[in-house]
């Protein structure tokens, strides 16, 4: 019997704009990196508040500057996430965030630095989150249907057992997710050189194989303009080639995979863009597993599916990260950070089938609650993707 | 059991998906795709998830993986050898 069906059901947080989340996070979000020390204060006075530190926000400009405002309002506009409160340098900026995430209609406060100092700031923003965190502690989950749960996906330290075994078990569970009209997500750029012709084919229009195409090449010419050699060591990584792959195109043949074999891409968003319906979106995004993770997350995505071969450790503080690995040394030497082994797959003891199957139960089971190996182990890798230097 | 695993029938080199193949042992692969099985004798050792020639190839010749085109060869390479960055290389960067 199939593990999911139109009419399956887990338990998730609705939010006050319908979206539904899987946790239930109050984050303590900084503007930029001089505000670090004091969201991580707070989250040290206020037991379950959670700071989401990052090294940037200062004197960028452009594109640049959208994206990082675009990807703050997006990981505090995250359903996994209750409440936020957002501390900034300056009280400009810091509002524009608070703005941006106050129209889903949850509660956020900002707070500036300037003018008060760390400790003033500290103390008032402790009373503020110390109210969300009691006011969400009573949040309920409900009964929500599949097709509310926005899953993505993005694979990591792959080896050649990725494209085998652990990257079609997404590619199985995505087309079983697909046809039930969930919003799904893929990116990685430049990690489908070589196999572009194949995704510009599962195009559900011209318009989106247009849009495709447009990222693709864009993102090729930053590859060509910066590149000092053929990128092996980059892209593949030091650790792909470790574990035998040898080029990028063999990678992205590999990578390709994770989009099964029924989906249709029906859209294309750039970075930290957000779905504007149901269906498989293409994200134009680095390849950088931390990065692209913290993209999904700014783009509203509540479950993360992570494939590896040779071990990538990666968590993300608001989007549960599922690991699944086809490579049973790296199942046998690192089972810590394993959800779904799928080795089984590479000694025909398993079907595709099956171990898209296996996913799908750990999908659900992580939606109602179930922390992943990466929550348990504390990784909260939240990286932001810069586009050029700042002013 | 299985010691490689291929995608097509086209692909002229397999991924071992067990741990210590010597030089010499006779491999047992599955082509995933139809389901079929084939033996190669490995020439070398070869690390798991590493790759193993199924043909003979020249510098210059298309490898093939997926049943598509994965880069090109720049060092010759016999059925049964171990095939990666020291004999083939990407043909886009």
């Amino acid at each position: 019997m199939a593990v999911i069906a139109k009419d399956t059901s887990f338990l998730g947080y609705r939010r006050e704009n319908g979206r539904v989340g899987v946790r239930n996070h109050v984050i303590i979000l900084p503007l930029d990196d001089l505000s670090n020390a004091a969201a991580e204060a707070v989250a040290h006075n206020i037991k379950g508040a959670l700071a989401i530190p990052h090294p940037y926000g200062r004197l960028q400009f452009g594109a640049d500057l959208e994206l990082h405002f675009r990807t703050l309002i997006g990981a505090g506009c995250n359903p996994n996430v209750a409440a936020v409160v957002v501390i900034g340098i300056e009280d400009g900026w810091t509002k524009k965030v608070v703005d941006g995430i106050a129209a889903t209609g949850k509660p956020v406060t900002g707070f500036g630095i300037e003018g008060h100092g760390d400790h003033d700031t500290i103390m008032r923003a402790s009373k503020a989150a110390r109210e969300y965190v009691q006011w969400a502690s009573e949040k309920q989950r409900e009964p929500c249907n599949i097709r509310d749960l926005w899953v993505s996906t993005k694979c990591g330290e792959s080896d050649t057992t990725s494209g085998c075994g652990a990257n079609p078990t997404v590619g199985d569970a995505f087309d079983k997710l697909h046809a039930l009209g969930s919003t799904l997500c893929f990116g990685e750029t430049t990690e489908l050189t070589g196999g572009e012709q194949i995704v510009a084919a599962r195009c559900a229009s011209d318009a989106v194989r247009e849009k495709f195409m447009f990222m693709f090449n864009r993102y090729q010419e930053v590859i060509n303009r910066h590149k000092t050699t053929d990128l092996s060591e980059s892209q593949p990584t030091k650790g792909n080639i470790a574990g035998g792959l040898t080029t990028i195109e063999e990678k992205a043949l590999g990578n390709i995979q994770k989009i099964g074999r029924k989906c249709t891409v029906d859209g294309v968003i750039d970075k930290a863009e957000i779905p504007t319906h149901p269906g498989l979106w293409f994200m134009d995004s680095s390849s950088a597993a931390a990065e692209m993770v913290t993209l999904c997350a700014a783009s509203g995505y509540a479950v993360h599916f992570f494939p590896t071969g040779q071990g990538n450790v990666i968590g993300n503080p608001i989007l549960p990260v599922i690991k699944i690995c086809a490579n049973p040394r790296t199942v046998r030497l690192m089972s810590e950070h394993i959800d779904v082994d799928t080795s089984g797959l590479l000694q025909r003891e398993i079907t595709l089938d099956q171990a898209g199957d296996r996913l799908l139960e750990c999908m659900l089971r992580t939606a109602n609650g179930r922390l992943t190996a990466a929550e348990a182990l504390g990784h909260r890798e939240f990286v932001l993707t810069r586009l050029y230097e700042s002013a | 059991m299985i010691h490689f695993v291929l995608h097509d029938r086209k692909d002229t080199v397999a991924v071992v998906v067990v741990e210590g193949v010597k030089s010499g042992q006779t491999l047992n692969g599955w082509i995933m795709d139809e389901d079929r099985t084939m033996t190669v004798q490995a020439r070398q050792d070869i690390p798991i998830g590493h790759k193993v020639a199924l043909a003979d190839m020249q510098p210059g010749d298309t490898v093939w993986k997926y049943g598509i085109d994965m880069g090109k060869v720049v060092a010759p390479i016999k059925a049964g050898e171990h095939a990666h960055v020291h004999n083939i290389k990407t043909k886009r960067w």
